[in-house]
């Protein structure tokens, strides 16, 4: 302690010894290197002035903390302090301190030095009588250990296998439940209405897992030949992952009031890809590339909506050769 | 030593013991050039010092998890939602932590600052010719800057797991697997799974937000500045002994050092008054997303606005051979416009030099009107990437304005082609009548001179 409060001590007097005596001066007989500059008293009398606004504010910020005030006036203290700080500084450098505009030579290139690192890299390689095999021994050695090095990173995911992809958990009797596990009943799915449903017993979390479901007239629909029956009663479901990037298809335009036209469709929000559920999701607008999957359908005895099989087409965005497969 | 000297001792004990006088002897009186656009890519460094300082306290606090949670916090519409622990540690973040939602929000500004500023400078550069040799590695570092800061802001917005961190990253995913050939096992790869992936692909988000992307920009900002004052600042001619072989300028001390920490604590103060007073990214207004949710007015930050554009403007077009498809969609406004954009900006200087044929070494800057077919492509590129920029908002114009989207999207499907080719010839001719106009006025300046020298001696006065 006493140790502690004698080196206190000491510092106090050094500083005292520093304000009394002004700051200590180098040799008088030099010349000078920074131009000379007249007093500015009022400048460094701002100067103070803002330095001591920045402490107060930033007292008053802790207090602020303190006292849990809210996120506003946390900003304004903090940020009441910093900008003091900052224009503090900017009168000091520009009206107290010398501002000299100085000139000087820009640095030129040295070519004699390049050149002569080149020399010294070359003559060290005198004594080689096989460099291009050295180079391709060296260059193998260095693609090999490359390849060591960069092999763990391919345990990140499944490599060489769009099989994933592919994967949906719709089979076909699967049945339909909304976002609180309850069954979709046919009889609830209201025309000019967007639904969202998934299948029973499986990880909401899986890109093939969510679908819409929307109800049309039964005469309106203009499906494919090969997906009659798809949709008992006009209910159609789809994929509700966009086939152009990835996002919630998560708009359905089906106009209640005039104008009725053009005719209802899906929209996704990301990129407003638009599908037409009439025609089994072909893209009438937007960038997607492939229609939305659709998903057969049928009512089971109970009344619930059932999958009669698996999607038209594979789930999500689009990757190299995602047309050559039909889901699983 | 005769007497003591409270400044000259410790610096002779440094230079005893590191011998870094002589460095810093330089350093005191390196010049600055003087000009206001100088500090734009200062604002930048400040806006990143402040994003570094920020981004340590919020990691304190921010838990990197997927794992599924029930919300009980400060947020009464968030309770008993299901969320994942990182929304939940951000949330809790906003609402929990003492002047936490002040800091994260100041992060979140200093983001869109960081990038916005990158972007100013880089047109600063651009139309004075600032790239030129010998100062192309700088200006390549830089545009390399600004795809990390991209990734990085991306990352981050995407870390929070909120509505619009899936949606952002059900694009990011559906890009990557556009790649040609290779996307679909290149976005497994990465997410560890299809689409949303793993729960390790938030640790890996969080490493790369938090150590790699912020290494690798600390990296490039450090060659970035070593170059600079290597080669030193470019100066525009403001003063007359200012020359291609000779700087004008400030010395750093005391001259510029205090100009430029006090725009630290200037652009520090902007982005906590923003923080505090703007509110930016409300999480918890989104909710946590869920792959099947989606809404209409979330938008991304707006330095990913043009990616966003692209997306929507190009038309749906998968390139198929027979049944196999090569090229799916995403890929052209995902991956080759920006591949473009910026394969142009690194190759500039190489680009330009090939067209003016010029080698030389170049420190005076010039007006842009001095560079006609540069300022000309500078203004059509940038009015090209503007317009897709702003064509990724016609969404919320439909929303405002009532316009039609799909007629907006046709328009702009034109504009985007058609104006920046009129704004190339439109451009370049300002240029040249701009600087006929000055030739003129300096011939006739000249003219009047030798008048006024040509009278009889005594009305001589007015000298050059």
């Amino acid at each position: 302690m006493n140790l502690l409060r004698a080196l206190a001590g000491w510092v106090m007097l050094r500083l005292l010894a520093r304000f009394s005596r002004g700051s200590g001066r180098l040799p008088e007989d030099r010349p000078r290197i920074v131009a000379p500059q007249p007093p500015h008293p009022r400048a460094e009398g701002l100067a103070v002035g803002l330095l001591l606004l920045a402490a107060v504010s930033g007292v008053l910020f802790v207090v602020l903390y303190a006292l849990e005030a809210s996120t506003q006036l946390l900003g304004l203290a903090l940020a009441g302090a910093l900008l003091a700080i900052g224009v503090a500084l900017v009168v000091l450098a520009k009206r107290v301190l010398p501002t000299e505009q100085l000139a000087e030579p820009f640095p030129e290139p040295d070519p004699e030095q390049a050149d002569e690192v080149a020399q010294i890299v070359r003559e060290s390689g005198d004594g080689l009588t096989r460099k291009k095999l050295l180079l391709a021994a060296g260059g193998a050695a260095g693609c090999a250990l490359g390849a060591a090095a960069v092999a763990p990173a391919l345990s990140l995911g499944p490599l060489l296998d769009t099989d994933p992809l592919y994967k949906t958990p719709w089979r076909r009797g699967v049945r339909l439940v909304d976002a609180h596990n309850e069954p979709v009943r046919a009889d609830d799915i209201e025309p000019a209405a967007f639904y969202t449903a998934f299948p029973e017993g499986a990880s909401k979390e899986l890109l093939g897992a969510p679908l819409v479901v929307v109800r049309l007239a039964a005469a309106d629909l203009r499906l494919p030949r090969e997906r009659v029956g798809w949709a008992p009663g006009g209910i159609l479901a789809f994929s509700k992952i966009c086939t152009h990037a990835g996002c919630a298809v998560a708009l359905y335009r089906s106009p209640l009031y005039d104008p009725t036209e053009p005719d209802p469709a899906l929209v996704c929000p990301c990129h407003y890809s638009t599908f037409n559920p009439a025609t089994g999701g072909e893209v009438i607008f937007g960038p997607a590339g492939r229609p939305l999957p659709q998903l057969p359908l049928m009512i089971g005895r109970d009344g619930v909506l059932r999958s009669a099989g698996d999607f038209s087409g594979p789930v999500g965005p689009s990757w190299s050769g995602v047309r050559s497969r039909r889901p699983t | 030593m005769t007497h003591r000297d409270g400044l000259a001792d410790p610096v002779r004990f440094v230079e005893d013991r590191t011998g870094a006088a002589p460095l810093l002897r330089k350093g005191l009186r390196y010049l600055f050039p003087d000009h206001w656009s100088f500090l734009l890519g200062e604002v930048a460094l400040y806006c990143f010092v402040v994003l570094i300082a920020t981004g340590i306290y919020l990691a304190l606090f921010f838990e990197p998890s997927t794992a599924d949670t029930v919300y009980h916090g400060a947020y009464a519409p968030l309770r008993g939602t299901h969320m994942s622990e990182a929304y939940k540690s951000a949330v809790d973040l906003s609402f929990g932590v003492k002047s936490g939602l002040l800091l994260r929000q100041t992060h979140h500004w200093a983001a869109d600052l960081f990038v916005a500023a990158i972007v100013v400078h880089l047109l600063r550069v651009f139309f004075t010719g600032a790239f030129r040799r010998p100062r192309e590695l700088t200006y390549v570092i830089g545009v390399l800057m600004l795809i990390v800061a991209l990734l990085e802001g991306y990352l981050g917005y995407s870390l929070v797991d909120d509505l619009l961190s899936g949606m952002g990253l059900a694009i990011g995913y559906g890009v990557a697997e556009s790649i040609p050939l290779i996307g679909g096992n290149f976005a497994q790869l990465i997410w560890g799974a299809p689409y949303p992936g793993t729960g390790a692909f938030e640790s890996r988000m969080y490493i790369a937000h938090v150590l790699l992307f912020p290494g690798l920009l600390a990296v490039l900002i450090g060659g970035h500045l070593a170059l600079i004052a290597s080669r030193h600042h470019t100066q525009f001619k403001a003063d007359r002994r200012a020359s291609e072989g000779t700087l004008v300028g400030v010395p750093a001390f005391p001259g510029q050092a205090g100009r430029s920490v006090g725009l630290l604590f200037v652009v520090a103060a902007v982005l906590v008054a923003l923080g505090g007073l703007i509110q930016i990214n409300p999480i918890w207004q989104w909710g946590p997303y869920e792959l099947a949710l989606g809404t209409n007015g979330a938008q991304p930050d707006w330095y990913l606005g043009w990616l966003i554009g692209a997306l929507r403007l190009m038309p749906g077009f998968d390139v198929t051979i027979g049944s196999f498809t090569l090229i799916p969609g995403p890929f052209w406004g995902g991956i080759l416009f920006p591949g473009i954009v910026f394969v142009v900006l690194l190759a500039f200087p190489w680009l330009e030099r090939r067209v003016t044929g010029d080698r030389r070494r170049h420190n005076v800057l010039q007006r842009p009107r001095e560079a006609p077919g540069r300022t000309a492509f500078g203004a059509a590129f940038a009015v090209w990437v503007f317009l897709i920029f702003v064509a990724g908002s016609a969404d919320r114009m439909t929303v405002f304005l009532g316009l039609p989207y799909v007629s907006q999207v046709w328009f702009y499907r034109v504009l985007v082609w058609v104006l920046p080719v009129v704004l190339f010839f439109v451009v370049r001719r300002w240029c040249t009548a701009l600087l006929r106009a000055e030739a003129i006025e300096a011939l006739q300046h000249e003219a009047e001179e030798e008048a006024v020298i040509s009278r009889p001696a005594g009305a001589a006065s007015q000298v050059r």
